[in-house]
């Protein structure tokens, strides 16, 4: 399982708080280079998970290894080579971000430029604004600054968009793109299935401290495989067919209505997406989820 | 080592930066004390037996809310804000972190001090300190007891904001019970032991030593051991038990 590549190490790592188990063995391999998403419900064991890997948190059980480090000793060679974005990480209210990043600045061995990092956090017009006076949006960038400005290989983001509205997302998501253009390894945690199908090269699907599946999210839902066509046929019964090529079968199945003069009734094709394959894990047994819950989610992740 | 001094430095730069930014902080910090020392002193003002009690009482109490007062209030504030634990995540080390903090506590105090001295000086009639290492031993004693106790009991408050009355519900008695027993010959016995037990009074005597009488550092050695005792069941809880970050809710 070792992996010279590997930015992140997870083997069989757990948590308790008293009787709860907040993770229970998860696994998982970060590769340099990547963004890997955790996406999960709340209170799956996400931030719990990447805490202990920040080395905020104790680890009840298992191996870590984070950059070559166990996060655990908090050694100060591990903090010089990661950036973290917390879910609610504060910043001074009276100083402006261009004093706050020469400050950070002046905590790491080889800091990128503090312009560069305002331009590339797009900050450019307000980095001499006192940091209360910036809006949520703008604190997030703050956020990615902050994490940025010690030339990180790993970042860490926590929730980074959560209560943002769509504008603000969209900018957030620039910045990720941006640190991924970087080269940076990206350990991102989210209970969006857009962000995580946005911005992840793979992703861990994680509920109750557990990992369900674990896959590009191409692979784990948007597939070339696996188009499903639907439609009524003459007798009124329900017809769901799978296929890899849904052109040829769409094709067929059009030329074989309209040669007996027909409709074909109810034709739907989808793709079964990452949400599918999430809400089918994450469902709590009682029942499949809802056509109406995907419908909202996918149109939620529209372009 | 030389790095964790640089940082420390450049730490208490960028506090003493955001101290001048701040005008409430500026205030408590400053005009408080002053305006106490002004209205005191036009009350008092020719009777020279109360004017001497004044300052040292005024000088305790500035000791008091540069250190214990403005480290509670801003460790809960930065906790439950979230900023300390965004700089635990960084290579900052601990020691230049809270180096830079208490020196910015200090400094307050020592302007404090040297205000109440000027006033002192200039206006009241008591003229320059009479003991000058009486002075720096109480007031360095003194900072660095009330800022373990100030940074202890940060761990108390749960959130942001019931830190004043927190603070207020420890400050304002604490001051009331140690101003009134040093001022009066005939308080209670029982409100003389509890003054003479908390960490304020004692204080107040070797300023005034210091400030006033010129009394000397040996016959205060008492005080300044109670201050010191409090200084350690201060730290010892300021370390225990220190939380980076605010509870969840």
């Amino acid at each position: 399982m070792s992996d010279a590549a590997a930015a992140i190490e997870v083997h069989a790592l757990s948590k308790r708080y008293g009787e709860f188990e907040a993770v229970r063995g998860i696994d998982i391999t970060v590769r340099r280079g990547e963004v890997f998403g955790l996406l999960g419900p709340n209170g799956a064991g996400k931030t719990t998970t990447v805490e202990i890997l920040e080395g905020y948190r104790s680890r009840s059980g298992g191996d870590v290894s984070v950059l070559g480090h166990d996060p655990g000793t908090r050694s100060r060679a591990l903090r010089r080579q990661i950036g973290i974005v917390l879910q609610s990480g504060g910043i001074y209210g009276h100083i402006t971000p261009r004093e706050a990043l020469r400050h950070w600045a002046s905590f790491y061995p080889h800091p990128r430029d503090v312009e560069e990092v305002i331009a590339l956090a797009g900050l450019q017009e307000k980095a001499d604004v006192r940091s209360r006076r910036l809006s949520g949006g703008q604190l997030r960038r703050l956020d990615f600054a902050l994490a940025l400005i010690g030339d990180p290989e790993l970042i860490f983001l926590d929730e980074p968009t959560t209560g943002f509205d769509p504008e603000a997302r969209r900018s957030a998501w620039e910045t990720v793109r941006k640190l991924r253009d970087l080269g940076k390894t990206i350990l991102l945690t989210t209970h969006y299935l857009d962000e995580a199908q946005e911005l992840a090269d793979r992703v861990a699907i994680v509920k109750d401290g557990r990992v369900l599946a674990i896959g590009a999210p191409r692979e784990l839902g948007v597939g070339a495989s696996h188009y499903r066509v639907a439609y009524r046929d003459r007798d009124g019964n329900f017809v769901e067919r799978q296929t890899d090529d849904p052109t040829t079968l769409l094709g067929e199945l059009t030329a074989q209505a309209l040669a007996r003069g027909e409709r074909l009734e109810e034709l739907s094709v989808g793709r079964p997406t990452l949400e599918d394959v999430y809400l089918e894990l994450t469902a709590d047994g009682d029942g499949e989820p809802a056509g109406g819950a995907r419908a909202a989610v996918g149109e939620a992740h529209d372009d | 080592m030389t790095e964790t001094l640089s940082l420390g430095w450049r730490q208490y730069r960028l506090e003493r930066k955001m101290f001048w930014r701040n005008p409430s902080a500026a205030f408590f910090n400053f005009l408080l004390p002053l305006l106490f020392l002004a209205g005191g002193g036009a009350i008092l003002a020719g009777n020279q037996r109360e004017l001497d009690k004044l300052l040292p009482a005024i000088a305790g109490m500035s000791v008091m809310s540069t250190t214990f007062t403005a480290l509670a209030y801003n460790i809960v504030f930065l906790r439950e804000r979230g900023v300390l634990k965004r700089i635990r995540g960084t290579p900052l080390p601990t020691l230049s972190y809270f180096g830079g903090v208490a020196a910015n506590a200090v400094t307050n105090t020592a302007l404090q001090i040297g205000i109440v001295i000027l006033a002192g000086k200039l206006i009241f009639g008591i003229g320059w300190p009479h003991d000058w290492p009486e002075l720096i031993v109480f007031v360095l004693v003194g900072v660095v007891s009330l800022s373990a106790l100030g940074v202890a009991f940060a761990h108390a408050i749960p959130n942001f904001e019931s830190t004043a009355a927190y603070v207020n519900a420890v400050f304002l008695p604490v001051v009331f019970i140690s101003f009134y027993v040093f001022d009066s010959a005939g308080a209670p016995g029982f409100l003389r032991q509890i003054a003479e037990a908390l960490p304020l009074k004692p204080l107040i005597d070797g300023l005034s030593g210091a400030l006033v009488s010129g009394s000397g550092l040996g016959g205060e050695l008492d005080a300044l051991a109670v201050i010191a005792l409090w200084g350690v069941f201060g730290l010892f809880f300021a370390v225990r038990g220190f939380s980076w970050e605010g509870r969840r809710t």
